[in-house]
């Protein structure tokens, strides 16, 4: 039987376009330092510690060793992951594994990318298989476009609808101190008159390009009340992967396979049956404004093709009947080692009371997901109760 | 913080060459349409699948694939775009040249699809369930260049 784990702490570095004050290391140590302070510990009391980042896109091997000092990690035992989109959710769900088989009793998390320092289309666009697709993609904007122009044949969703969802991403963001793009008085109008990256995909359908760092701290059951008053117990966690090729599931935004495969895999394990009635908040990773409503339909909030008509309801705005992305979301903020496990960090904070501005009053049930490639997805559900 | 910051950077350019293995099924496909102009797909023996790329599993199903099919050349449009953003294209290192049309194309008797280029940049002239046709390359060199684009056929 898995231990019972919680997390008990989050720290987040204040995340920017550029961050030329720190550098790699100073930048984790920041996230690292806030969440040691909102747990009350030490380096030393952390068993260990996992990473989170994506190294083609500053283009170093091994961050975690010339980081070292930077997350505390002096002969610690130490894995760094490197799962593309769902790298802070596989770290999540490793740090769970951790503390859950009953070998370490409070793990560290730690997601960091200084996207800056480096070309984050062309890092992305060896993504594709260099015989059959690299020659033609176009960074994840171009991806994400040719799967949106699916998506709204088959559901009809439209800009509009789409715009939305990020005019809601960046207003929400301006409840969050640490979130990059604050942007109050943007409108509808305004999205749909940004430039033209990809049809249909308009730049403030995008995320942006981030420098930032999250950590978050796992414990087992007895630490996990000892050092948090309230923790946010980790209810459930599911994985899937589909086939690799992007034309091999040409549906990919409409059908998003892996994300039916992980969340209701999940919800089972949660015994959650209407998802969008039983959870009460969640941080989804939408990369882009009509993943989201993609998401909307594929996560089981609302009949496939209703992701358009979810949002002009107003159900996953702040005050609706299922928050999504209270935190600003990917939209907003984007430092991809770093970004789904901000999802992470995000439902706790809603479980744990500590979401500030940005808080869904008594949020009990959270999700937080992390979507690599359109191909692979992670879940992870938290929860107010004990499992 | 701002970009006036007096913060100091260092610069660091990294150029390197790869070179990639095509493999057993990869060579037959790229011999086939360099000697004879054809797209040539894997049917599973299960689940009845016809893979683009050729490969040797049906990753659903998990069975060995052996029988050799002819795709295409025309098929259908299941997703496109019009890409305008400038980016570096890590096959060259050099800027790649926008706007360009692409496409995920469902080929006639396949089953999963194939991304590649499009001759139209209008996006009021393209729509998901289109009909298009590959156009070849005269001198063909084994490789998905000798493809040109798909040519967008008319309604
Ligand atoms: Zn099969």
């Amino acid at each position: 039987m898995p231990r019972r784990v919680a997390i008990i702490a989050t720290g987040q570095t204040k995340h920017a376009a550029r961050r030329l004050d720190v550098n790699i290391r100073e930048l984790i140590s920041e996230a690292v330092i806030r969440a040691l302070q909102d747990a009350d510990l030490t380096m030393q009391q952390i068993d260990a510690v996992l990473l989170s980042n994506m190294e083609p896109f500053e283009g170093f091997l091994f961050p975690e060793l010339w980081a070292v000092e930077g997350w505390g990690g002096y002969m610690k035992p130490s894995v760094k992951f490197n799962t593309g989109g769902t790298v802070g959710t596989t770290t999540a769900i490793a740090a769970y594994y951790y503390v859950a088989s009953g070998i370490y009793d409070v793990v560290m998390a730690i997601g960091f990318q200084k996207q800056s320092e480096g070309h984050t289309q062309t890092a992305i666009t060896t993504v594709g298989d260099p015989i059959w697709e690299r020659s033609i993609m176009a960074g994840a904007i171009g991806n994400f476009a040719v799967m949106a122009t699916t998506y709204m044949h088959e559901s009809g969703v439209t800009e509009e609808q789409a715009a939305k969802a990020a005019v809601k991403a960046r207003r929400n963001a301006c409840l969050n101190e640490y979130a990059h793009l604050q942007m109050p008085d943007i409108t509808v109008e305004d999205v749909l008159k940004s430039e033209m990256l990809a049809y249909p995909v308009k730049r403030l359908d995008m995320c942006p390009q981030s420098d930032g760092a999250v950590a978050v701290i796992f414990a087992e059951e007895s630490k996990a009340q000892r050092l948090c008053p309230r923790p946010a117990w980790v209810k459930a966690v599911a994985t899937a992967h589909e086939q690799q090729y992007m034309g091999d599931s040409p549906k990919r935004l409409a059908e998003m396979r892996s994300l039916i495969a992980a969340s209701r895999r999940a919800y089972q394990a949660a015994g959650i049956t209407n998802p969008r009635k039983e959870l009460d908040v969640a941080e989804i990773y939408e990369v882009a404004s009509f993943a989201e409503l993609a998401m909307y339909e594929n996560l089981g909030f609302c009949e496939r093709g209703e992701g358009g008509k979810l949002i002009d309801m107003g159900v996953t705005e702040l005050t609706g009947e299922l928050p999504v992305n209270p935190s600003g979301g990917v939209m907003s903020t984007n430092p991809i080692g770093a970004t789904a496990l901000i999802r992470v960090a995000e439902a706790a904070l809603q479980i744990m009371g500590k979401a500030g501005r940005r808080q869904v009053e008594g949020a009990r049930m959270a999700l937080a997901t992390g979507y690599g490639g359109n191909a692979w997805t992670d879940i992870m559900i938290l929860s107010r109760e004990k499992p | 913080m701002s970009e006036e910051s007096p913060m100091l950077r260092v610069e660091f350019f990294l150029n390197t060459e790869y070179h990639y293995a095509v493999g057993h099924y990869g060579t037959r496909f790229f011999t086939e349409l360099r000697d004879h102009a054809r797209i040539m797909g894997m049917r599973c023996p299960e689940c009845g699948r016809v893979y683009i790329p050729p490969r040797p599993v049906c990753g659903i199903c998990y069975r060995e694939l052996q029988e050799w099919v002819e795709v295409g050349p025309e098929g259908t449009i299941v997703g496109w775009t019009v890409v305008r953003i400038p980016f570096i294209d890590p096959m060259t290192g050099e800027q790649r040249p926008v706007p360009y049309g692409f496409a995920i194309i469902r080929l006639d008797g396949a089953s999963t699809s194939l991304y590649h280029f499009l001759d139209e940049t209008d996006e009021s002239k393209i729509a998901v369930g289109k009909r298009v046709r590959a156009v070849f390359r005269e001198q063909r060199e084994g490789s998905l260049r000798d493809i040109l684009y798909f040519r967008l056929l008319e309604d």
